[in-house]
C-alpha cells in the first residue's frame, strides 16, 4: 500500500519512469532473488527442456555421427513404422490392459485400508499396523523383484512350497505369460496399498466428531457409522485420488517389469517403456524408441491436463 | 472415533473381525522382510529345497561371509553412501534457494517460472531425449552425472515453496530492519522456520536416491561406479536367469538364493534406521505437496 502511494506522489512529481528504467531499478534492489533462482532454471533447461528439443529425432533418421541437428528429417516414418511394428502393439496393449487392472484392484484397496484403520479402537495396535503397512512403499524395487522372484522360484521359493503342501505341482511363475499381470498388480498392491491409504486417513480426520455423536445417539452401529458416514465424508478425497490416478494411468511401473519379466513373458509383459528401454538403449534405435516415447509422453500429458480439468470443475481443487 | 464403552455385541464383532483383518494385513506386509532374513541365514542347501519358511533352517553365516568377502558389494555399498548424500545435498541445494525465489511476490515473471517448473511435472521428453543428453554432456559413467543429473524435482520444489510462501512476511521484517541481505533472511529467518518442510525433502531425496537403479544401470558401465542396487540386480539376474551357476553352488554352504538375501537385508537395514524419521515427516510432507495453488 505504502509503495503504491509513493509510485503516486512520484509520478505526480515527475514522468512516469519507463518500463525499461523500471526493471532496472527492480534488478538494482532485487538481484539477489534472481541469482537464487538461476542454478534451478539452468538446470531445468539443461536438463529438462534441453532434452525435449532433443525429441526431434523422433522426426528424423538419426545417427550418432551427424548429431541431432545434423540428421536430416524424415517426417513421421518412424511413427508409421511403430504402428506397423506387433512388437509396439504389443507394448501399447499391455501399457493399457495392466494399467486399467492395476486401477480397478489397486484403487480400493487403500480406501478399505483406511476405513478399517479407522475402526481400529486399539491406538497402539493401530500404530504399529500402519508403520509395518507403510514399510513397503519405502523398499526399493530392485528388493522387491529380488523377493518376488525368490519367494515365486520353482524349486525353492515359498509359494510353491506350499503349492506343494496342497499336493499340487511346482509352477514355474515368473516363466508363464499368464501368471505375470498377476504377479505384477499384486506386488504393486502390497508395496503401496498401505502407503496410499495415509491420503484416506488425513481425509478421515477431518470429519467433525459431531456426525458421530449424534449418530450414537440414534443408535447407529459402527459399522453403519463406517458405510453412512465416514465413506460418504471421504468421497471428494476419493474422487481426486481417482483423477490423479487416471491422469498417471500410462505410468506402469516399468522398472519392476524390466526386473521381472523375460523373453517367455513378453507377450503379456512387454510394455512401452520397456520397448522403449530395449529398442533404444539395448539395440541402439535411437530415433525409433525416442518417437515411442514421444507417444507415450503425449498421451500422458493429455491424460494429466484433462484430469486436471475435470478436478478443477467438480471439486473447485484442481491438482496444481 | 468417540464413546468406545458404549458397544453393542455386533459392533464388538466388528471391532475385533476387524483387528483379524487389519493384522492380517500387516502380517503379509512383512513377511517377505522375515522370509528374506530367514533365507539369509540359513544353509544354500535348505533354501534351495525350499524348507525355509519362516526361520533359519541350518543355520550359518556363509551366506553373509560370501556376500561381505567380495569387493564388488563393498564398492557399490560405498558408491551408494556417495550417491545418497551426494545427491540428496545437490538437490538442497538448488531446490531450497529456488524456491525461495519462486515464494517472492516481487519476482519477476513468477508465474512464468512457476509454469516452468510445472510443466517438467505434466510431460518428460522421455527416456531417449534424456540418455542422449547426458551422453552429449559427457555426463555417463561420471559420479557427478548421476549426482547433478537428478538433483531438482518439480514435486519438492513446489512442495518447499508451498511452505515458504505460507510463512507470515513480518517473520522477515525485523530481519530486515537489521540490513539483513536476502541469502542472510533465508538462511537465518526461513530455514530454521522450514525445518520439517526441508528434513521432507530431504528424506524423499534420501530414498529416492538410495533405492534408485535404472538410470544408474543405463548410465553407469564402469562396475567400480555402480550403486548397491544395480549389483543387486545383477545377482537377482542370475538368479533368474536359472540354473547353471546355482546348480554349481549347491554344495557349497550358500546359494544365489541365500546370497541375494543377505545382500537384500544389507540393503534394506539403513532404510530401517531411517525409517522413524521418515515416519515423522512423510505425514506432513504428503499434506504440504498435495492439493495446492
Amino acid at each position: 500500500m505504502a509503495g503504491a502511494a509513493r509510485t503516486v506522489v512520484a509520478g505526480t512529481a515527475e514522468k512516469p519512469p519507463g518500463r525499461i528504467s523500471r526493471i532496472a531499478a527492480h534488478m538494482r534492489r532485487e538481484w539477489q532473488i534472481y541469482v537464487m533462482l538461476l542454478p534451478t532454471v539452468i538446470w531445468l533447461l539443461l536438463f529438462l527442456y534441453k532434452p525435449m528439443y532433443g525429441l526431434q529425432i523422433a522426426f528424423k533418421d538419426y545417427s550418432l555421427f551427424r548429431g541431432i541437428e545434423g540428421s536430416p528429417w524424415i517426417g513421421l516414418e518412424h511413427f508409421e513404422t511403430l504402428f506397423q511394428n506387433d512388437q509396439f502393439i504389443r507394448a501399447l496393449k499391455n501399457t493399457i490392459i495392466i494399467s486399467f487392472f492395476t486401477l480397478v484392484f489397486g484403487f480400493p484397496v487403500p480406501i478399505i485400508l483406511a476405513l478399517m484403520f479407522n475402526e481400529i479402537v486399539n491406538q497402539r495396535f493401530k500404530k504399529t499396523a500402519q508403520t509395518i503397512v507403510y514399510l513397503p512403499h519405502f523398499i526399493s524395487t530392485v528388493i522387491i523383484a529380488g523377493i518376488v522372484i525368490t519367494a515365486f522360484s520353482p524349486s525353492s521359493g515359498i509359494v510353491n512350497t506350499i503349492l506343494g503342501f496342497f499336493g499340487l505341482e511346482p509352477i514355474y511363475f515368473l516363466t508363464r505369460p499368464e501368471w505375470f499381470r498377476p504377479i505384477f498388480i499384486g506386488a504393486g498392491i502390497w508395496q503401496e496399498a498401505g502407503f496410499q491409504s495415509i491420503v484416506y486417513l488425513a481425509a478421515i480426520a477431518g470429519i467433525s466428531p459431531t456426525l458421530y455423536e449424534s449418530a450414537v445417539v440414534d443408535g447407529a452401529s459402527r459399522w453403519q457409522m463406517m458405510w453412512k458416514i465416514t465413506l460418504p465424508s471421504i468421497i471428494p478425497t476419493i474422487l481426486i485420488m481417482l483423477i490423479i490416478r487416471i491422469g498417471n494411468l500410462l505410468e506402469v511401473g516399468f522398472e519392476m517389469i524390466i526386473l521381472l519379466y523375460q523373453p517367455a513373458t513378453y507377450q503379456t509383459a512387454d510394455v512401452v517403456n520397456t520397448f522403449i528401454y530395449r529398442q533404444g538403449i539395448l539395440n541402439g534405435q535411437y530415433d525409433l524408441a525416442a518417437a515411442a516415447g514421444l507417444f507415450n509422453a503425449v498421451v500422458a500429458f493429455v491424460l494429466v491436463m484433462s484430469a486436471n480439468a475435470i478436478s478443477r470443475r467438480y471439486s473447485r481443487t484442481s491438482l496444481w | 472415533m468417540t464413546n468406545m464403552t458404549l458397544y453393542s455385541r455386533g459392533d464388538r464383532m466388528f471391532v475385533i473381525l476387524n483387528m483379524i483383518l487389519i493384522g492380517m494385513f500387516a502380517i503379509s506386509a512383512l513377511y517377505p522382510f522375515i522370509y528374506m532374513a530367514a533365507l539369509s541365514f540359513s544353509s544354500g542347501f535348505e533354501a534351495r529345497a525350499g524348507n525355509v519358511v519362516l526361520t533359519p533352517i541350518g543355520l550359518t553365516l556363509s551366506a553373509y561371509k560370501r556376500v561381505l568377502s567380495e569387493p564388488l558389494f563393498w564398492s557399490s555399498y560405498g558408491n551408494t553412501f556417495i550417491y545418497t548424500i551426494g545427491g540428496t545435498l545437490a538437490s538442497l541445494a538448488f531446490i531450497i534457494p529456488g524456491a525461495y525465489a519462486l515464494s517472492k511476490p516481487q519476482l519477476y515473471g513468477r508465474r512464468f517460472w512457476n509454469l516452468m517448473v510445472a510443466f517438467t511435472m505434466w510431460f518428460h521428453a522421455g527416456i531417449i531425449p534424456f540418455y542422449l543428453n547426458m551422453r552429449d554432456l559427457g555426463l555417463l559413467d561420471s559420479y557427478f552425472g548421476i549426482i547433478i543429473g537428478f538433483a531438482v524435482n518439480g514435486f519438492n520444489l513446489i512442495l518447499l515453496r508451498n511452505f515458504f510462501e505460507g510463512i507470515p512476511r513480518s517473520f522477515e521484517e525485523a530481519a530486515r530492519m537489521d540490513g539483513a541481505n536476502e541469502f542472510q533472511v533465508l538462511w537465518k529467518v526461513y530455514v530454521p522456520l522450514s525445518k520439517p518442510a526441508i528434513a521432507t525433502v530431504a528424506l524423499f531425496c534420501i530414498v529416492a536416491r538410495w533405492n534408485g537403479f535404472f538410470w544408474a544401470m543405463v548410465m553407469l558401465n564402469d562396475e567400480g561406479k555402480i550403486p548397491l542396487q544395480v549389483y543387486l540386480r545383477h545377482v537377482i539376474a542370475e538368479l533368474s536367469d536359472d540354473d547353471e551357476f546355482a546348480v554349481s553352488l549347491l554344495r557349497a554352504d550358500y546359494s544365489l538364493e541365500t546370497v541375494s538375501a543377505a545382500i537384500i537385508v544389507c540393503s534394506i537395514i539403513p532404510v530401517i534406521l531411517i525409517y522413524p524419521f521418515l515416519q515423522k515427516y512423510f505425514n506432513k510432507g504428503i499434506l504440504l505437496g498435495g492439493v495446492k495453488e
